[in-house]
């Protein structure tokens, strides 16, 4: 509107300057000059509008990654509920090596992990009773750090992950048939 | 709980200085009436134990006595494995002391040694407990009237009373006064100090599903008696070990969502942190002379053994290797700690020099041995050995490197023995709970200490506490 207004006025200071050019009447380098005027008003006019014009499709841009963010952001709670519940692998009897068919589960918590660079996990190790409860604590925590190791591997940065071992203190299942005793040989990766 | 009033009273000064100077975090903990109820049941006895008869104490009072002492002292001489009490049907009369004896009756029965004792009522409820040990085939010989020879003068010597002694107590030492007489009786009898005035220190794990403080760390008389809970968690808590003087207890909590060694003062419960390095801080132990706490780290990588400096906090590690190396314990001088290590491929025990630093292996038979302990005298190493697949406590001469297996329970671990060696408290699995269980040195003697509330595990004998 400010424009217009402006306008209006270079209008009506153009009248005036022809009224008063009609007593002596215009030389030509004022008609020269007032066409100059006239030229710079309209350059003014048309850069105004191409900034409104680029800055509503910045604001658009900016919506539009501002969408996608979260987008991105609600793919990761997903992807990072559907790790946690795929969060734990087994060990065979005094073994801390990672068995082959748990590589590709961690391979999903590697690649979240690298994605997600300000994501920290805890490892927590464990053991099965056998053994003495101070032995299982070093054990677990080998463990713990052989996921560790997969993960460094896989690029996931060593600041992301804290090892805690937590031996045969936390039992997943009571009881020392073989197969409590195999859910409790585990290691999980807890987001934190 | 009487020792420790006791001992409460004894030192009000250091307990005042503790708790002005408390530095410690703040132990949500206090004195609190733990609910395993342990009671021990003896499941194998020795045949060869020595017939003793505990007479009922002659009491003439009309109120009910708090604690039945002949009860307590029979139980304990029982315990030790080495005495076979006389039951009451058994004994041919019940004297309250030597004067009343009609020895050959005793001898027809075959018992050699008799307890006598009584107790009157003095001023305050305060009670005189007098009791004599008297061994029959003397007095039979002697007819109680031996003779001896003091400065020329032929005196009445009464040899034949191997101790006489009397005392006043209050109402709440009863029990304690119990095992004192124990520990007085089984010295005279066996030239070995009694044990029956100390401690044992445990873990329990109540059900985590439902108890939102499952872990808790409780101690209790050696024979489950007094059962107080010095602390409970909702993370694991492990590894007691008693300092020498038998006040304080070093022990592992997760309540930090991380292993971290602690020290509490089992009277005040004021307790101090002593580690919180990255990974494992596990397996304290006191040094004999309370200066140092031996301990495993692994804040270098992997676990390794380290000793710290009580007072400065200083810390010299002892091992070296990529291999685990962990459940540190101290020989009897304080110059070496023996410690598990799987650096040959499985845990074996190793012992190392502290002056240095050289470590050698000393266990070679089975397929493991973990979690040492060793003998006061120095002459055992009792471990946990695992034979074909099997977990038992073994005992190995620390001269010849013979070993002997003592226990045939399942997953036996955490052995801990008893200050005067006689006797070895350990964890193991019976009817699919985790419990504690005692064995003699020599593995003739057994017996369990069933819970009736939770999974008990990790015993810790205490020192001496007189």
């Amino acid at each position: 509107m400010l424009t217009n207004n402006k306008f209006r006025i270079a209008l009506v200071a153009l009248a005036a300057t022809s009224l008063m050019a009609c007593s002596s009447g215009p030389s030509e380098e004022e008609i020269l000059a007032e066409a100059n005027r006239q030229a710079a008003v309209e350059q003014a006019e048309a850069e105004k509008s191409r900034m409104e014009r680029e800055t509503a499709t910045v604001a658009r841009a900016e919506a539009a990654r501002a969408d996608e963010m979260t987008r991105l952001r609600a793919a990761a709670e997903d992807q990072k509920a559907t790790l946690v519940n795929q969060n734990i692998i087994y060990f065979d009897f005094d073994v801390s090596s990672i068995k082959p068919e748990f590589i590709s589960v961690l391979k999903k918590h590697a690649d979240f992990l690298v994605a997600n660079p300000s994501q920290t996990i805890v490892i927590e190790g464990h053991g099965d009773q056998r053994g003495t409860p101070e032995y299982n604590i070093a054990l677990g925590e080998r463990r713990g750090q052989s996921i560790e190791t997969y993960f460094s591997n896989e690029g996931v940065s060593m600041s992301q992950i804290t090892v805690v071992s937590y031996g045969e203190e936390k039992p997943a299942v009571m009881g020392t048939s073989e197969y409590a005793m195999a859910q409790n040989r585990r290691g999980v990766v807890v987001y934190e | 709980m009487s020792t420790m009033k006791r001992l409460v009273r004894v030192v009000p000064t250091k307990l005042m200085l503790l708790m002005l100077c408390a530095i410690g975090l703040a132990a949500h903990s206090q004195w609190a009436k733990a609910q395993s109820n342990l009671r021990i049941v003896i499941t194998e006895g020795m045949n060869n134990a020595r017939p003793i008869a505990v007479v009922p104490f002659k009491w003439d009072g009309a109120s009910i006595l708090p604690e039945s002492l002949a009860d307590v002292i029979g139980n304990n001489l029982q315990r030790s494995g080495k005495f076979s009490p006389v039951s009451l049907s058994n004994m041919p009369q019940f004297p309250s002391s030597d004067t009343e004896m009609d020895y050959s009756a005793w001898a027809q029965k075959g018992i050699d040694t008799v307890l006598t004792g009584s107790i009157s009522a003095v001023q305050n409820g305060q009670y005189l407990v007098k009791f004599e040990l008297i061994d029959v085939l003397r007095a039979q010989l002697t007819g109680g009237e031996s003779k001896t020879l003091i400065d020329g003068n032929l005196v009445m010597a009464k040899d034949h009373i191997i101790v006489s002694r009397e005392k006043i107590i209050l109402a709440e030492d009863f029990r304690q006064y119990a095992h004192i007489i124990s520990d007085i009786a089984y010295e005279a009898l066996t030239g070995e100090k009694g044990a029956f005035l100390t401690r044992i220190a445990y873990i329990v794990v109540r059900d985590r599903d439902t108890d939102p403080l499952p872990y808790q760390l409780v101690i209790a008389d050696y024979d489950g008696a007094n059962e107080t809970r010095l602390l409970s968690s909702p993370e694991p808590l492990m590894s007691p070990s008693w300092s020498p003087d038998g006040n304080k207890l070093a022990y592992v909590s997760f309540e930090g969502k991380r292993p971290q060694i602690f020290i509490q003062d089992i009277y005040t419960s004021q307790r101090t942190r002593i580690t919180n390095f990255p990974g494992i801080n596990s397996s304290p132990a006191f040094s004999p002379d309370g200066t140092k706490l031996v301990m495993v780290l692994s804040k270098d990588g992997n676990p390794e053994i380290y000793v710290m400096d009580l007072a400065t906090k200083e810390l010299e590690r002892i091992t070296q290797n990529r291999a685990i190396d962990t459940e540190p314990e101290w020989t009897p001088d304080g110059k070496s700690i023996v410690y598990t290590s799987e650096r040959g491929g499985r845990p074996q025990i190793y012992e190392v020099n502290l002056a240095t630093k050289r470590s050698k292996r000393i266990t070679f038979d089975g397929e493991m041995n973990l979690g040492a302990a060793i003998t006061p005298d120095n002459k055992h190493l009792i471990v946990v050995n695992r034979t074909q697949g099997d977990y038992h406590i073994a005992r190995q001469d620390r001269e010849t490197g013979d070993m002997l297996v003592l226990t045939k329970t399942f997953l036996d671990e955490s052995p801990s023995i008893a200050p005067n060696g006689s006797m070895i408290i350990y964890s193991t699995l019976h009817e699919g709970q985790q419990v504690l269980s005692l064995v003699s040195l020599d593995g003739r003697f057994k017996a369990l200490l069933p819970a009736t509330d939770g999974q008990v595990k990790s015993p810790s004998w205490s020192p001496f506490l007189l």
